[in-house]
């Protein structure tokens, strides 16, 4: 079954396109990444996808459901989304306990206060966080809690729009070991989107490189151990992103 | 654990507590502007006055001793009479609870129109923006005053219509504000999130937007009282506003007027009233400001 | 031959609640004509540093030394007036993000103009000639055209190299890069750095780049300070940077992911090893 099935899909914004084109399967429990520069289109399909950007044409359908252009009740409860900016996700005078709760409240599920326990848990922060504002945590926490309003409603697919790349490494790679648990533990279908190759290589299983609005290249993510790559854009992304260093290093 | 220390606490063990503490820290901030918690004294002083004329005040405000016209300031008159025999002083204090009504009234009224038609045209842009917004500039393109004295004029003279004016011409101003606001993170990410979760968009600007939209607010209706209490006054003197006896500052000024060269108490002390009262809100919402800037609050 | 920047025991501190904490703790380092990192995470007191040296930390933030040498003169004892004809025309700084950093109602080209024009007085026809090279320089090939834009008509990656025309064309001796590249793509990092990189050597310059980025710096800088909570935990040669003993350093390095990762876990700094003491 595939999770996110995208088919000839063109995203604008006030009527220029942004995105041309784009057809992607993504398998049910797979980990699958979307990289290429900055105003390629990566976050706009992960928009579209998620209702945000309802400007589009072409095929959207989320676990063999077809997808609505706006954002829906129904849909909340299979996706979930991560955003980039770990300062600019969480409302600036809302608790971590109050920012975690809103999706239980707009779905009237009962339990709160057992749930958000349970969700501040499972992305490692401690109930002493509970009743913080974001001004009183760091970056990293902030996306933890970010990661855990996305888990409130129990999702089957998470879209990850750069969840780190506004982090320290050591932080990165406190936030990556989680999303791989969370992954493994739940199950879980990621669309993520990145720039940064190395994280690919860690994350995800099979990934697409878009460049200028469209896909180039989709690709096994064990292309980075080998550097096969077709399209020249890929290519020259992969050499930028450290790929050239590993030549000569399997040579030594 | 000292109350001190529950409210400081870095890791809250409520909401309410996590309130209370963000509250706290705000005063403490708000406590460090001398000038803001001058202003601060000044309006519990115009309130406490409000609440306490009948004990504060020697006399009645209103009635007539005609045997003691227009005396000068003395200790048992402390502003003098005017030209009834009323002692100024006393009139004063009751003219707080009148100033203090036509603010809160107007608050009441102006701010959260002005903050939800802002709220709403920013929030979803396109056509509805257009349509509240324009709504609001035919309003912002009046000069106030006159604007107040046409509804006057057409509701008739009196301290309710004056009200009921003044806060018809000061809502467009705030929704100009909470508009500006609100585009500034109706495309958040945090807004965003909200939306994917399937809240309801009515849910979104009520719990959501405004909230963020209220800082600014508070301080720019703060700035606005002094504004406001002016154009009262000016109503009054005008003899649109408080019709005597009614001890409204604005008026009395009007009234003491025909004997400003002689009798300068008449005009001068309610005058002074005023100016400390508008001086007092304008000091108070600096500091507030200084405290409740949405750049200040983003960092600690 | 003296050194071109001496720096001893620097420290930066700021008032707070909590009263004045240090953000910079006794940071001590030479600088020749070479090149120098600075690396750490966030918080590290690693842009607290370069503006320290610069002078352009302002009150109530508060900067003390034993010894701040530029070149031979002291820059502690110089006044606020005395370090302006340093600034720019000996010493320069890029600052991360060039939309931040470039006046938004002057044109690219009057703004580079204008470095020059703020150290010397240059005839109005050479000006817009150095101009011109200045801008071949940074690898802009049309710099007439790009003269002529204005900030938000340029893209991230032109900005930080007219960032980069606007610093070096005062032709300084020393040059602070603060995270030059940070907001930028990775295929336009190397060409930006690579542009960096072959200016200093060529006019032999003194460079001090300050990054997050461990192996951006590796690759860049001829040694490494290693930043960590304000105080440099390691300085080593760039090509040993894989060989670093100090656990932070050694930590951060494992927990970089590689483009031929193989790991199922990326180790995780325990900050508990050395900040304990
Ligand atoms: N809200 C918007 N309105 C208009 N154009 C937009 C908007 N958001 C993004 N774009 C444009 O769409 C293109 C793709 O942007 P985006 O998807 O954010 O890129 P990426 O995430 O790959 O960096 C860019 O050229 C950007 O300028
Ligand atoms: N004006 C200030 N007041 C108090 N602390 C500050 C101020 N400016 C910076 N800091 C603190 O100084 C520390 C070092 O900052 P900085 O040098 O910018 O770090 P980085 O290594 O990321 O460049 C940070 O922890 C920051 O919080
Ligand atoms: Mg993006
Ligand atoms: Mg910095």
């Amino acid at each position: 079954m595939t999770a996110i099935s995208l088919k000839s899909l063109t995203i604008s914004y006030g009527g220029i396109p942004a995105v041309h084109d784009v057809s992607l399967e993504i398998g049910d429990g797979e980990s699958f990444a979307l990289v290429g520069e900055s105003g390629s289109g990566k976050s706009t399909v992960l928009r579209a996808i998620a209702g945000l950007a309802p400007e589009w044409s072409g095929e959207i359908s989320v676990l063999g459901a077809p997808r609505g252009h706006g954002p829906d009740r129904a849909f909340a409860r299979t996706c979930q989304m991560v955003f980039q900016d770990p300062y600019g996700s969480l409302h600036p005078r809302k608790t971590v306990d109050s920012v975690l709760s809103e999706p239980l409240v707009v779905h009237g599920i009962s339990e709160r206060s057992g749930r958000v326990s349970e969700a501040l848990e499972m992305v490692g922060l401690g109930q002493e966080f509970r009743f913080r504002f974001p001004h009183q945590l760091s970056g990293g926490q902030r996306q933890r809690v970010a990661i855990a309003r996305a888990l409130m409603l129990k999702p089957r697919i998470m879209l990850l729009d750069e969840p780190t790349s506004a982090l320290d490494v050591s932080v990165q790679a406190e936030i990556l070991n989680l999303l791989k648990r969370l992954r493994r533990d739940q199950g879980l279908t990621y669309l993520m989107v990145t720039h940064n190759l190395p994280v690919v290589a860690f994350m995800c299983d099979r990934m697409a490189v878009m460049n200028a609005g469209r896909v180039v290249e989709t690709a096994p993510s064990s292309a980075l151990r080998t550097g096969d790559f077709s399209d020249p854009y890929a290519r020259h992304l992969y050499a930028a992103s450290g790929g050239d260093e590993i030549a000569p290093k399997d040579g030594q | 654990m000292s109350a001190r220390d529950w409210l400081l606490d870095e890791s809250p063990n409520s909401r309410m507590q996590a309130n209370a503490g963000r509250f706290y820290r705000m005063g403490l901030a708000l406590l460090r502007n001398p000038l803001a918690v001058l202003g601060a004294l000044i309006i519990l002083l115009l309130i406490a006055t409000a609440v306490f004329a009948p004990w504060i005040a020697p006399e009645s405000p209103v009635g007539q001793m005609l045997d003691r016209r227009l005396l000068p300031p003395s200790s048992a008159n402390w502003m003098g009479t005017d030209e009834l025999g009323r002692d100024i002083f006393s009139r004063v204090v009751y003219g707080a609870r009148i100033t203090l009504m036509i603010v809160a009234l107007v608050a009441i009224i102006a701010a959260p129109l002005g903050l939800i038609i802002g709220a709403v045209a920013g929030y979803f842009g396109g056509w509805v923006d257009k349509l509240l917004m324009g709504f609001t500039d035919i309003f912002l393109s009046m000069p106030k005053l006159i604007l107040a004295l046409a509804f006057v004029a057409a509701l008739g003279p009196g301290i309710e219509n004056a009200i009921i004016a003044i806060a018809i011409t000061a809502w467009p101003a705030y929704a100009r504000i909470a508009r500006a606001e609100t585009i500034t993170f109706r495309s958040s990410e945090f807004i965003s999130a909200v939306k994917l979760v399937g809240a309801s968009d009515a849910r979104i600007i009520g719990l959501h937007v405004v909230p963020l939209c209220m800082s600014s607010m508070i301080v720019r209706v703060t700035l606005d009282m002094a504004g406001i209490i002016l154009t009262a006054a000016g109503l009054g003197f005008l003899g649109l506003g408080a019709q005597p006896p009614l001890p409204e500052w604005g008026a009395m000024i009007s009234r003491g007027r025909v004997f400003i060269l002689d009798q300068w108490w008449v005009a001068t002390m309610p005058g002074f009233a005023i100016i400390l009262v508008s001086l007092g809100f304008c000091f108070l919402g600096d500091g507030l400001r200084d405290v409740l800037d949405p750049k200040q609050a983003g960092k600690s | 031959m003296t050194p071109l920047l001496e720096i001893d025991n620097l420290r930066v501190s700021f008032p707070t609640t909590q009263g004045r904490i240090e953000v910079v703790k006794g940071v001590s380092f030479t600088l020749g004509r070479e090149r120098l990192g600075i690396v750490g995470e966030s918080g590290s007191g690693k842009s607290m540093t370069g503006r320290a040296i610069l002078r352009l930390i302002r009150s109530p933030g508060e900067v003390t030394a034993e010894r701040m040498m530029f070149d031979g003169t002291d820059l502690l004892s110089r006044s606020e007036r005395a370090m302006r004809p340093l600034r720019g025309a000996r010493m320069s700084m890029i600052m991360q993000d060039p939309k931040f950093s470039l006046n938004p109602v002057m044109t690219v080209g009057a703004q580079i103009a204008e470095a020059v024009r703020a150290h010397e007085t240059v005839p109005r026809r050479a000006l817009a000639n150095r101009v011109r090279e200045m801008l071949e320089a940074v690898r802009i090939n049309d710099p007439d055209r790009v003269a002529r834009m204005y900030p938000h008509e340029v893209s991230g990656g032109m900005g930080q190299r007219v960032m980069i025309a606007m610093m070096l064309i005062p032709r300084p001796d020393l040059l602070i890069a603060d995270e030059p590249t940070s907001a930028l793509d990775v295929s336009v990092q190397a060409q930006v750095l690579d542009l960096i990189d072959e200016l200093i050597v060529n006019n032999g310059m003194g460079l001090l780049l300050i990054s997050h980025d461990l192996n951006l710096v590796a690759r860049y800088c001829d040694r490494i300070l290693v930043m960590n909570s304000g105080e440099v935990v390691e300085s080593c040669a760039a090509a040993d940077l894989h060989a670093a003993t100090h656990p932070y350093t050694r930590g951060l390095l494992a927990a970089i992911p590689k483009i031929n990762e193989t790991r199922d876990v990326l180790p995780v700094l325990d900050r508990s090893a050395w900040s304990g003491t």
